[in-house]
């Protein structure tokens, strides 16, 4: 038998045979043992003309360039920090991407502190695990206040939708300052907790729910609700 | 005497009731809990991190490491706690048996962490535990070629039995107890360990019976994991 063995959006587990045959490709997330093409990770399976790729349902972040990320400050050096971004690797940032002047051997932690959280963009990533930062550009600052959820990382393009459509629905929905990192981390801030705890509810309702069809309007419903 | 009937009434190639459950461990990478008759193991996933002294870094591939630990309210009599010759063994072959289906070459110089708990033992346990992990790892996210399910044949008297409880481990007149874990699509061994004698005719039988189980594990872990992401 040949051709596809399980249709587009199924869940697939590792090791599950995704299609049969040659005619197919294995793109991200599949692998090819002789004739057939299995899945890797636990994920959606989804077809992109003769690519077979699986989408990953949960994991750790892989960071790409341009990727506005959230982190918070792990170490402070000599000329940079080091962020956690939530990949398997450290982030750096050094001294000279960040938009105020920084004199040669200033005290760094005046600046950026341990555990601060700051909204940056990768600029470089090598194989994964050499990560740059910059926080020169908009909207690109060291942010206080309000409250930091994780999601998973493959879930960020659900929850912020086709040009932004779901994300202004919930901030427009809950009067809430949002910002999504592509590394699966929120922040929240509103005036009101319940505000916060609101948008909060509705962004894990989309996260769990990513892969189901009709999403916007059981949000729209879940916004208007009260 | 022969051993005509078991203990506990089964069959000679039934096993015990199993139940998998994914997502139990909320500030883990991934978790999940396999269940076989009264032994229940839980496992959880961290990483792919950093690892820690730098100098066991490997900047080829990732490391596996795994941790497999008994509660010490999980036998009879109370185990003292803290890492054992024994558990040592078995956190070895764990790693070993994961190790071939994960593909560490994508995470050079980082580790990723398994910890398997046994909560209530009777017999079984490592298999449990490699269950539960190959479920966790998934739900972490992590590459995989396969799953792993393993199981315990054996030979209790003079009969080839499968998934022997520790009534039947300890069976006067001699036991011998085979764990085996398989990658079920594949039907590839990655862990074989024997306590007691066997024939090599026996041996074979005993693998083709564990084959068959295995295979029923990875359905229950399938189930287990997308049950995990059904939207009601």
């Amino acid at each position: 038998m040949t051709g596809l063995i399980l249709n587009e959006r199924e869940i697939v587990i590792p090791g599950d045979k995704i299609a049969s045959g040659m005619d197919y490709l294995p793109g991200n997330g599949a692998f090819r043992e002789e004739e057939d093409i299995y899945s890797l990770q636990l994920g959606l399976v989804s077809l992109n003309g003769r690519f077979v790729k699986v989408i990953p349902l949960t994991g750790k972040y892989f960071p790409k360039e341009g990727d506005i990320v959230i982190g918070r400050v792990s170490d402070v050096g000599f000329g940079m920090w080091m962020i956690d971004i939530g990949c398997a690797y450290s982030a750096i940032l050094n001294m000279r991407e960040t938009p105020e002047f920084i004199d040669k051997g200033a005290d760094l932690s005046h600046y950026y502190d341990f555990n601060d959280v700051i909204i940056a963009e990768v600029t470089k990533v090598v194989r994964y695990k050499d990560v740059s930062l910059t926080m020169k550009g908009q909207g690109l600052r060291k942010i206080n206040g309000g409250k930091i959820i994780d999601i998973t990382p493959s879930k960020v393009p659900r929850v912020i939708g086709k040009q932004g459509s779901m994300i202004n629905m919930i901030k427009e929905g809950t009067g809430c300052n949002i910002v999504v990192g592509q590394n699966g981390k929120v922040w929240i801030k509103g005036d009101k907790v319940e505000d916060e705890v609101k948008a909060t509810e509705v962004i894990l309702k989309i996260e769990h729910e990513s892969h189901t069809q009709g999403l916007t309007d059981t949000i729209k419903k879940m916004l208007e609700g009260n | 005497m022969s051993y005509n009937k078991r203990l506990d009434g089964r069959k000679f190639d039934e096993v015990r009731k199993m139940h998998a459950k994914v997502g139990i461990i909320k500030r883990a990478d991934g978790s999940a809990m396999f269940q076989i008759g009264d032994t229940i193991a839980l496992a959880a996933v961290y990483g792919p991190r950093e690892l820690h002294p730098k100098f066991l870094q490997n900047p080829e591939r990732g490391v596996l490491r795994c941790n497999y630990d008994m509660a010490s309210f999980s036998v009879t009599e109370r185990k003292k706690p803290g890492p054992t010759r024994r558990s040592t063994e078995i956190s070895l072959v764990t790693e070993k048996a994961l190790a071939s289906v994960i593909d560490l070459d994508l995470f050079p110089n980082t580790v990723i962490d398994v910890f398997i708990v046994i909560t209530q033992a009777n017999a079984g346990t490592r298999c449990a535990g490699i269950s539960a992990a190959a479920m966790a790892l998934a739900h972490a996210g992590i590459p995989m070629k396969d799953m792993v399910a393993a199981i315990s044949v054996g030979k209790v008297g003079d009969k080839i039995v499968i998934d022997l409880d520790k009534e039947e481990e300890d069976f006067e007149e001699g036991a011998t107890d085979i764990p085996v874990a398989m990658t079920p699509n594949s039907g590839k061994i990655t862990l074989l360990q024997m306590d007691g004698e066997i024939t090599k005719k026996e041996l074979k039988k005993a693998l083709e019976m564990a084959k068959k189980v295995c295979s029923q594990i990875y359905e229950i872990q399938k189930n287990a994991l997308k049950e995990k992401f059904k939207v009601q």
